[in-house]
């Protein structure tokens, strides 16, 4: 009696064990293909045209495609152009990939045309993307698979500006105005990946585009999420909210290298993080020297701070291995990059002889500036730094400050000493030395954040007949010379490349990048 | 009545108008929208013509005129960062809010009552001092530090809840909701309680010193004598007595539970008005900011005068009235 009433429960208590696992299954295959990323910052538009920002950016990316591309070392590689070539100094011709569009229309000339013509036409773009396209003054269609871009004056960076410029489709974004674009008939691009839905600040929801002419894509969907603060970010990766996020905050880093659930990546960023030093103006708000003058203006107390800074030590100790020190303006695939610029040694004393050799053997007070919430540890390193050239009499204090207000601070000319990032976008060293250390020029677009106030006719010559230069290699030895002006002068001092990084459940690979744009592809399902 | 509601109104729109000027001027003095939203990659040209786009050409004077003038119409301005109007922007995160400190609100009148009436009829019982003592943890610890707290405890340690982010939403009246699915609540559950306990800290000592003072009555002593049950008693001439102070406290709380999500909303990774806001201090999206300030203080001033009139309701002695009437 007691047998016969306990076997009907255990085979209920089987039967519930069953429906809970099947209930189970199609959840655990479902994980093992969905992709759940958290971003560090939110984006603030799904049109890609509309907002030049990096996290717009890498949204688009899983959705739309470019005619070019960078690689994860920051190579410009093809994406929807096959290949390319020049015609003559001023035209290139574009062969487009047989690709098809989200809504199963064929990607032609005609779409890439108007994706070039579309950033100029938005009117209220907080940061236009007409900056990559500006130089483009025809484009003209050969065949649907053939088109032809004529700029202006010979310009070199036309393919590196192209990896910017998102390709839509005509048909599904012809008069749509940016607010209204954010809906699975307008945001129709070649990308593996398909819009789906859009909740501003929370998330970005897409799945996978069958048609994709790269093979099938990784993930049967994907979720973005958008979480700017950095403790929401890692407990949400660690209960599972997400299985990946971008920028693992650096306290978290040891405890997430050590949890066997997780993998972690790192990688040198293509963000050269370096020092402005106010070389041109004969009194600074920020140097007070017992003589009176502004001792920046002396290259031997350029190269002493240089000197004085342990890039080692902070690279160790305050970055954990996330800072690559260099002496460089480009990573060392990049054009531009000097091998024979080595990192300059760790030499307080090299330092201290150098500025008694400049007249100030008592050294001077200087006011360090930095964001303290852009770069990372910034802050600290500003702190270490200070400390660093304090040690050589340079009595160095730390003036931090928000990303918003060190802007204005520094186009004010409000600093003498400032630490700041460069992303090398174009991944060539041109752009950097162009914003930054060239005279200001508002003709040529030059010099537009030269906190340095530096101003150096010989380099200015250089740069002048290297930005029409349209011979590569000619090109890459004209600038290695251009950068070798820059460093030997210590217009601004290179300190060290920052690492950008990326955590997720185990189970998933990582394929790191230079360009700081985390998509679907960084992510793959570990085999 | 009708003197009182003019008396009123004209005092929120000075209050509204002090805020214009004070955001205005102070997120003006943080830095130029110009330099923090142009490319990096940005030429000078390019610069000075978002800086056209933006009206920032002009001078801050004419800058503020205009704000003013168009704030007149109703339009705060297109937000620089979205490029539509902030208010539309701000507009499609208050559903979110709202229900996140409503339900907040919820939570702490369902703990912060029964918990301070237990604490109040039995104030020497080892229930009554535990609950006293504990509310004051719910008073001193940070609401941050409880959020994140509770996200460890229950989203990673557990993992029966999510650690941040909103449910599925369902449209309402036009207001995206998430109240209407079992995802929502999943989501809503652990910020809204965060952004509860405080409040509900505060009820519990309003209520308690509310029931040990209503308990000493005549007229209690007489239902009592009556023989009315003790739940009858309790509900009627103990919770309505002890409701007013306890509404009041509320309304005028509920306004701070809006300003204080900016924190929750921040830490639990949730898409409302208060991460908005943060971002757009970050990105120096001034009409989002000051949009953002105008929509909180109407807020406050509505719910201040509801508040006056459920006042009223609760206790009929009180006149809406001035001073000469």
């Amino acid at each position: 009696m007691q047998a016969a009433a306990k076997s009907p429960r255990l085979s209920i208590r089987r039967f519930t064990t069953a429906l809970v696992l099947t209930a189970l299954l199609p959840t655990a295959s479902a994980w093992a293909a969905e992709l759940k990323l958290a971003y560090s910052s939110s984006a603030t538009s799904m049109d890609p045209h509309f907002h030049n920002a990096s996290q717009n950016i890498a949204v688009a990316r899983n959705m739309f495609e470019t005619l070019t591309q960078m690689d994860p070392d920051s190579r410009i590689v093809p994406d929807l152009a096959e290949s390319w070539k020049k015609i003559n100094d001023t035209t290139w011709e574009f062969k487009l990939r047989k690709a098809k569009f989200q809504d199963g229309s064929d990607f032609t000339a005609e779409d890439v045309a108007f994706s070039l013509a579309r950033p100029g036409t938005i009117e209220n773009s907080p940061s236009s993307f007409k900056i990559y396209t500006g130089s483009i003054t025809k484009t003209e269609i050969i065949d649907p698979q053939t088109i032809r871009i004529t700029t202006s004056t010979p310009y070199p960076l036309l393919p590196a500006d192209l990896t910017s410029i998102f390709m839509v489709s005509k048909k599904a974004s012809q008069g749509v105005t940016s607010d209204k674009f954010a809906t699975p008939e307008h945001m129709i691009g070649t990308g593996p990946y398909q819009f789906v839905s859009y909740t501003p600040d929370d998330r970005v929801v897409m799945k996978r585009f069958d048609g994709f002419w790269g093979g099938k894509p990784a993930w049967d969907s994907v979720t973005i999420r958008f979480m700017p603060n950095d403790g929401a970010r890692m407990t949400a990766l660690l209960s599972g909210d997400v299985n990946a996020i971008e920028n693992v905050p650096t306290p978290d880093i040891e405890k997430v290298k050590a949890n066997p659930d997780l993998v972690y990546a790192a990688k040198k960023s293509h963000r050269l993080i370096f020092l402005f030093l106010d070389s041109g103006r004969e009194s600074s708000p920020g140097v007070k020297a017992d003589n009176g003058k502004n001792p920046l203006q002396d290259v031997r107390v350029r190269r002493a701070i240089n000197m004085a800074i342990d890039r080692k030590a902070i690279s160790e100790r305050l970055m954990m291995g996330l800072a690559y020190p260099t002496n460089n303006l480009a990573t060392d695939q990049m054009m531009g990059f000097d091998p024979t610029l080595e990192t300059v040694p760790y030499n307080p004393e090299g330092a201290k002889k150098l500025l008694a050799e400049a007249g100030y053997p008592n050294g001077f007070a200087l006011t360090l500036g930095t964001p303290n919430n852009r770069l990372l540890n910034d802050a600290r390193v500003a702190q270490a730094i200070a400390q660093m050239l304090t040690r050589v009499n340079i009595k160095t204090d730390v003036d931090a400050v928000p990303f918003s207000a060190i802007n204005t601070k520094g186009n004010k000319g409000e600093f003498s000493a400032v630490m700041m990032g460069w992303g090398v976008q174009t991944a060539e060293a041109s752009s950097g030395i162009r914003m930054m250390v060239a005279c200001p020029d508002k003709a040529r677009g030059w010099g537009v954040v030269n906190w340095s106030n530096y101003c150096n006719p010989k380099l200015t010559e250089q740069l002048i007949a290297l930005t029409s230069e349209m011979d590569d290699a000619k090109r890459n030895d004209m600038l290695k010379a251009a950068v070798h002006t820059v460093v030997d002068d210590m217009a601004i001092v290179p300190l060290y490349f920052q690492g950008m990084t990326w955590a997720a459940k185990k189970g998933i690979k990582i394929i790191p990048r230079m360009d700081e744009r985390t998509s679907a592809f960084t992510f793959e399902p570990a085999p | 009545m009708i003197a009182y509601l003019i008396r009123r109104l004209g005092q929120s729109v000075l209050v509204l108008f002090t805020m214009a000027v004070l955001v205005f001027f102070a997120v003006f003095a943080l830095g130029s929208p110009v330099d923090m939203l142009a490319s990096p990659d940005a030429d000078q040209a390019e610069r000075a013509a978002l800086a056209v786009r933006f009206g920032l050409d002009k001078s801050l004077p004419v800058q503020f005129a205009t704000f003013i003038g168009n704030a007149l119409h109703g339009d705060l301005g297109a937000s620089f960062v979205y490029g539509k109007s902030a208010l539309a922007v701000i507009g499609e995160r208050l559903p979110a809010t709202i229900e996140l400190a409503v339900l907040a609100l919820v939570f702490s009148v369902l703990i912060g009552v029964p918990l301070g009436v237990i604490a109040g009829l039995r104030p020497n019982s080892i229930a009554g001092r535990a609950i006293m003592s504990t509310s004051i943890f719910g008073f001193s610890l940070p609401n941050f530090w409880i959020g994140l707290m509770l996200i460890l405890f229950f989203a990673v340690y557990l993992g029966w809840l999510p650690a941040g982010g909103r449910g599925p939403t369902t449209n309402v009246l036009g207001m995206e909701l998430s109240i209407f699915s079992v995802e929502g609540w999943r989501h809503l559950i652990l910020p809204a309680l965060t952004l509860a306990l405080y409040k509900a800290s505060l009820v519990v000592r309003l209520c308690e010193a509310g029931t040990r003072e209503i308990i000493t009555q005549e007229y209690i002593r007489f239902a009592r004598a009556k023989g009315l049950s003790r739940f009858r008693i309790i509900r009627l001439h103990l919770l309505k007595n002890m409701m007013i102070p306890v509404v009041t406290i509320l309304g005028m709380e509920f306004g701070a539970m809006i300003a204080f999500t900016v924190v929750i909303e921040t830490v639990f990774a949730y898409p409302g008005m208060g991460k908005l806001l943060i971002e757009s201090i970050n990105r120096l999206d001034r009409p989002v900011v000051v949009a953002y300030l105008m929509v909180t203080t109407v807020i406050f001033v509505v719910i201040n005068l509801i508040v006056d009139f459920l006042y009223v309701a609760l206790d009929p002695r009180v006149r809406l009235s001035g001073p000469n009437e």
